[in-house]
């Protein structure tokens, strides 16, 4: 990370900055193995938890934060700890407390919103697109805005068109922005503990239907960089690249096709923007093939962008055009079965990737 | 720069300047205008003034095609903003919307980075990032010049929750106020609504000060606002303590709004002001004005506000017509010197494109470039 820039604490003389996180190689970080078995939400809750102790300037508001322990229990316990004054629950008022936090953050404090889904984000459109990503550029470079935006994105289990969105096409479409999208409790504690400490505004997308995955999640401290993806399998047959809930998916697809000897690359690309493309160029040097696995619509997507960039920049090491699996280009349908056809599935990965071999 | 150094180190300033001098950014304790000292009167006279002749050149530059986009005039409202704000604190929040460069230059702006900023010059306040809409001063702690209709309103709400939250979790030990200025227009956007109901929720001191000048654009208040003549009671609904003042005569704004920012600053609450004023021009440079009628403007140019200050200050014997020539002389040397230095200021660079995106640059943040974080400000 570079150095702080210069929103330093001129309005905040009496408070002391707390060092920036000091980001170490991918084989210097903790275990990802061991017997700290915990759920992703309880991972967020670490991450959060951990930063406003140490950092004063951090508070968490939103819907049913605090008396309810969050919508989803991600903030259980927080209220008691950290007191009404810096876990904050709002009215359902997306557009009003949005705009608010912003303008604290321009201020120098380091608000974490959180929204019960991003589906529910639209109404703050204003503030969160208009306001917190260029508020640094409009401003000359005078005011800044590190805040965290995080909540639920995508389809959560029969929820219908409108509770069910998937952000991140429409949002990471903007500059000033940056947008991570953890898809397990390791990557979900790293990752919001190095959005919170970030001078920009982060787009932080979660998922109700991972919050309750279980796996080890270190209790020491660790900040995971944005852009550097992660190569949670290795294969040579295919690459599959993801980014969220669907690295699930193709985890479980990749051992479908192990099954049959069929061994498939899965990365994480864990943050959008910024997208590591250079891990995805080292894949496609290995594989020639890449598939993209998305969970929005594939009309101007994160898979669209991602195969835009992979021919521009490593066209020739390609065996065949790359391919992208997004939802069906439909509205999130209701019925289980139909749900489930719409999303990326694993046995849509399955039949994609067979197509490619 | 000396605002700039009070901003930043306002012990020492605390200790040095008399609260009553406009020099010591700390709001006047006097209960009534009448009772100001004269520099503090004579400042709003020179103020207003600027505001006036500020305006006239930014309009000429204009026509000659030297400011380009959207540019809204504040003539004939200049009492407001230089009362209002000379009810305040110097490090008192100040947000207002995109008929900004009253409220720049009454919070201490230099007419120099003013002008420059529509210029479209690295040397505007924004380095020519933002334009006639978007004036932030930070060493001035004005957040802006907003563009879109009421979205300032949220955010005002957020001015007076930072400091509130930096009083009672971090210590600060500091009582704001937040000045939140808004258009006619704002009344009827929805976040208006949930600000209001923000601010009185959780106790939030900013003052909504509604520069009523009677039109949403071209829409008459009647046309756009229901029971607009009797918009404090909606304020009301919210628990908010609003009044309805004056808002062409200066020293009447200083006599009823200033108790209103002390009891805000005392009792961290909100307030809603609708402060009737009018505006000479039209909503931009670009309206031909149908709507309204020659002899309408007519009659509040008639009632001027700064005509008004100045035979008041003439009675009160603060200032002689001798005075009042040569202080008109003053202002326009300095705001003809404004757009000279806009016109030699350098335009920015093209590497300037890209700085500014990102506090934090990093790699592969977007697929055209590697953003860069900027140069210095030179307000800073």
């Amino acid at each position: 990370m570079t150095t702080m820039p210069m929103i330093e604490s001129d309005i905040h003389p009496a408070v002391d900055n707390p060092p920036l996180p000091v980001f170490v190689p991918e084989d210097q970080m903790p275990s990802r193995v061991g017997d700290r078995i915990i759920q992703y939400r309880e991972a967020l809750k670490e991450a959060m938890s951990e930063e406003m102790r140490k950092d004063k300037r951090v508070f968490l508001c939103g819907e049913e934060v605090a008396q309810y322990n969050g919508a989803y229990k991600i903030s259980q316990g927080m209220l008691d700890e950290f007191g009404p004054k810096r876990v904050i629950d709002t009215p359902i008022s997306e557009n009003g407390f949005a705009g608010m936090a912003i303008a604290a953050a321009m201020t120098g404090l380091r608000p974490i919103v959180e929204f019960m889904s991003w589906s529910f984000s639209f109404v703050a459109a204003d503030p969160i697109l208009n306001n917190a990503p260029k508020m640094l550029y409009m401003s000359g470079g005078q005011f800044g805005c590190p805040i965290v935006f995080r909540g639920n994105d995508g389809a959560g289990g029969q929820l219908a068109s409108t509770h069910s969105w998937c952000v991140e096409a429409l949002y990471a479409n903007v500059p000033g922005l940056k947008m991570a999208i953890p898809s397990n409790p390791y990557d979900a504690k790293g990752l919001l503990k190095t959005a919170i400490n970030d001078p920009d505004p982060v787009f932080f997308m979660e998922s109700e239907r991972m919050l309750g995955d279980k796996a080890h999640v270190p209790e020491e401290e660790y900040y995971i960089p944005f852009g550097r993806a992660r190569l949670a399998r290795e294969g040579d047959a295919v690459t599959l690249v993801s980014f969220g809930r669907p690295v699930n998916f193709c985890l479980e697809a990749a051992e479908t096709l192990a099954a049959e000897g069929i061994e498939v690359d899965v990365l994480d690309m864990r943050t959008i923007r910024p997208l590591d493309i250079e891990s995805i160029i080292e894949r496609v040097k290995v594989t020639n093939k890449v598939l993209v696995v998305d969970q929005s619509w594939p009309f101007a997507s994160i898979a669209s962008e991602v195969m835009a960039q992979i021919c521009e920049t490593c066209f020739d090491w390609l065996d065949m055009a790359p391919a992208r699996l997004n939802t069906a280009d439909v509205p999130t349908p209701y019925a289980k079965g139909l749900e489930y056809d719409y999303l990326p599935n694993p046995e849509r990965i399955v039949d994609a990737v067979r197509k490619m071999l | 720069m000396t605002q700039a150094t009070a901003a930043s180190n306002e012990q020492s300033t605390m200790n040095t300047a008399k609260a009553d001098s406009p020099a010591s950014g700390l709001a006047p304790t006097a209960k009534t205008a009448a009772e100001l000292p004269k520099e503090v009167l004579v400042k709003w006279l020179y103020d207003m003034q600027l505001i006036r002749e500020f305006e006239n050149r930014t309009m000429q530059a204009y026509q000659q095609a030297q400011i380009g986009g959207f540019c809204h005039i504040y003539t004939g409202q200049e009492a407001v903003a230089v009362g209002t704000i000379g009810c305040t604190n110097h490090d008192d929040p100040v947000i207002t919307a995109y008929r900004d460069h009253g409220h720049a230059l009454a919070r201490g702006m230099t007419p120099n980075a003013c002008m420059a900023e529509m210029f479209g010059k690295t040397t505007g306040c924004a380095k020519g990032k933002g334009g006639s809409m978007h004036m932030f001063d930070r060493p001035n702690w004005l957040f802006g010049g907003h563009g879109i209709v009421s979205a300032q309103t949220p955010m005002g709400a957020g001015f007076a929750f930072a400091a509130k939250y930096e009083n009672e979790v971090m210590g600060t030990g500091k009582k704001k106020v937040t000045l939140c200025y808004m258009g006619d227009g704002a009344l009827d956007q929805g976040c208006f609504h949930e600000a209001q109901n923000l601010a009185s929720l959780w106790d939030l001191p900013v003052i909504y000060i509604l520069e009523n000048n009677g039109y949403s654009m071209g829409t008459a208040i009647h046309r756009h606002t229901a029971n607009a003549e009797n918009l404090i009671d909606r304020a009301k609904g919210y628990g908010i303590k609003a009044a309805k003042i004056d808002g062409l005569d200066i020293m009447n704004i200083y006599n009823e709004f200033k108790p209103i920012v002390d009891e805000c600053r005392e009792n961290s609450r909100p307030a809603f002001i609708d402060l009737k004023t009018y505006r000479y021009q039209g909503h931009s440079m670009s309206d031909p004005q149908k709507y309204r009628t020659k002899e309408e403007v007519d009659t509040y140019k008639d009632k001027d506000s700064i005509a008004k200050l100045c035979s008041d200050l003439m009675n009160m014997g603060h200032i002689d017509e001798a005075g009042w020539k040569s202080m008109r002389k003053e202002i326009s040397d300095i705001v003809r010197a404004s757009v000279e230095h806009a016109e030699a200021a350098p335009i920015p660079e093209a590497s300037e494109l890209y700085t500014d995106v990102y506090a934090n640059p990093q790699k592969n943040l977007s697929p055209t470039a590697t953003y860069t974080h900027g140069t210095k400000n030179p307000l800073m």
